[in-house]
């Protein structure tokens, strides 16, 4: 497992991983929000938690297609397929080595750009938790959809229109719990929900992604 | 493909012959358990579909699973990571050191071919699946697989090769026959007319 993790991490850190993909995207959609909306800070405040989330999420969404894809390509996945790690494993280990260089890069520069958004002091430290906990849904959610989508060529449109949906909720109470923590509000319930949601797909999503690519290996 | 039903015996290897597009790589794929297929393939008392299948079993097929962005001896080292064994061993047996630090995407093709071949000297396996091995291999290269591939079942262990080329290799022959035209097209029996 340790072996699996090191391989996604040092591939995702050399040329072409595409590890920073993801976090420029997310700095580049929320540095350009303030100008496109103007510099009007009570409103950059109300949108800034919605904003941030969505942000996050389709920067999730960016390096999820080469997830399964590169390893069927080269034949890595008839390998590690047939190797003593399971494959349910092998999948959660490829999702948080994902999670490990987009999720977690995006919970690191998330407060710096509430700044930039003009986010009310509240709301920081339900925003790096709410992050915290619905991130690795993304990343796990996204890989059951890379794994239906793994046989394909450009299947990255298809993986969005997948995936989407599936974020929907993750999306709602996280961007919930750190907009109600940026109005002074109580964040704990709508967080509680994120964080059991997020357990609930870390714990599915696995089995499904390994029927999807058992079916897909032939 | 059906109708098909044959013993390996430990101690020779066995090639697998026929003309392209007659099914010796969805055969290996098959006996792998990475395509499913109906009826009976035991190893002792181990039979495909049950749980500690793949642990009988090494496959190498025709793409090596090498990344090019690591180095060759960081290939081995994730092989080495999920199927156990030792990566320094492995590198020796296809005189693999000199190149050990060499990114694997720099390498010619022939020399991908024995990282992948490396990877059988990993974990002990009964048997060993091998699909056109000696693709790119130099003459040196492919004696050193044969070497390693009658080493193998001559410790008793079993090998299905599939392959066009003549390996120097005391081997028994299995040859697959494509199904006659008659009894494959429908077409041609009349059936539609």
């Amino acid at each position: 497992m340790r072996a699996l993790l090191l391989r996604d991490l040092r591939l995702a850190l050399r040329s072409g991983g595409g590890a920073g993909l993801g976090l420029a995207f997310f700095l580049i959609v929320v540095m350009l929000i303030p100008f496109g909306i103007g510099p009007d800070t009570a409103l950059l405040a109300r949108v800034a938690p919605g904003v941030l989330w969505v942000a996050a999420l389709l920067a999730c969404l960016l390096s999820l297609d080469r997830l399964f894809q590169a390893d069927a390509e080269d034949g890595s996945l008839d390998i590690i397929a047939l190797s003593p790690l399971p494959l349910e494993g092998a999948v959660l280990i490829k999702a948080l080595a994902h999670w490990m260089t987009t999720g977690l890069p995006l919970i690191v520069a998330a407060p710096v750009l509430g700044i930039t958004l003009n986010l009310p002091s509240g709301g920081y430290g339900w925003l790096i938790a709410s992050l915290a906990a619905g991130t690795p849904a993304l990343s796990a959610l996204g890989a059951f959809a890379a794994s239906l989508t793994v046989g394909l060529r450009r299947g990255g449109l298809l993986l969005s229109l997948l995936v989407l949906p599936l974020y929907i909720p993750t999306l709602i109470f996280g961007a919930r719990c750190a907009s109600v923590a940026a109005n002074g509000q109580d964040a704990l319930p709508a967080f509680l929900i994120l964080a059991g949601l997020s357990l609930g797909t870390l714990a599915l999503a696995p089995f499904a992604a390994a029927a999807a690519l058992r079916s897909q290996l032939r | 493909m059906a109708g098909l039903s044959f013993v390996l015996a430990a101690g020779k290897p066995v090639l697998l012959r026929g003309p392209n597009g007659v099914g010796k790589s969805t055969l290996l794929r098959a006996l792998a358990g990475l395509v499913p297929c109906t009826g009976k393939v035991e190893i002792g008392n181990v039979a495909l579909g049950d749980e500690d299948w793949a642990e009988q079993l090494a496959y190498a097929g025709h793409l090596d699973a090498i990344k090019p962005q690591l180095s060759v001896a960081e290939n081995l080292g994730f092989w080495a990571g999920l199927y156990g064994g030792d990566a320094g061993a492995a590198l020796a047996v296809f005189e693999l050191e000199p190149l050990a630090g060499r990114l694997a995407g720099d390498c010619s093709a022939g020399q991908k071919r024995r990282i992948g071949l490396a990877r059988l000297a990993l974990a002990k396996r009964h048997l060993w699946l091998l699909d056109e091995p000696s693709t790119a291999l130099d003459a040196a290269a492919t004696a050193l697989l044969a070497k390693h591939i009658t080493a193998h079942c001559a410790a008793g262990g079993m090998a299905l090769i599939a392959t066009h080329t003549d390996l120097p290799l005391d081997a028994e022959t299995l040859t697959l026959a494509p199904p006659s035209a008659k009894t494959a097209d429908p077409f041609l029996e009349g059936a539609f007319v």
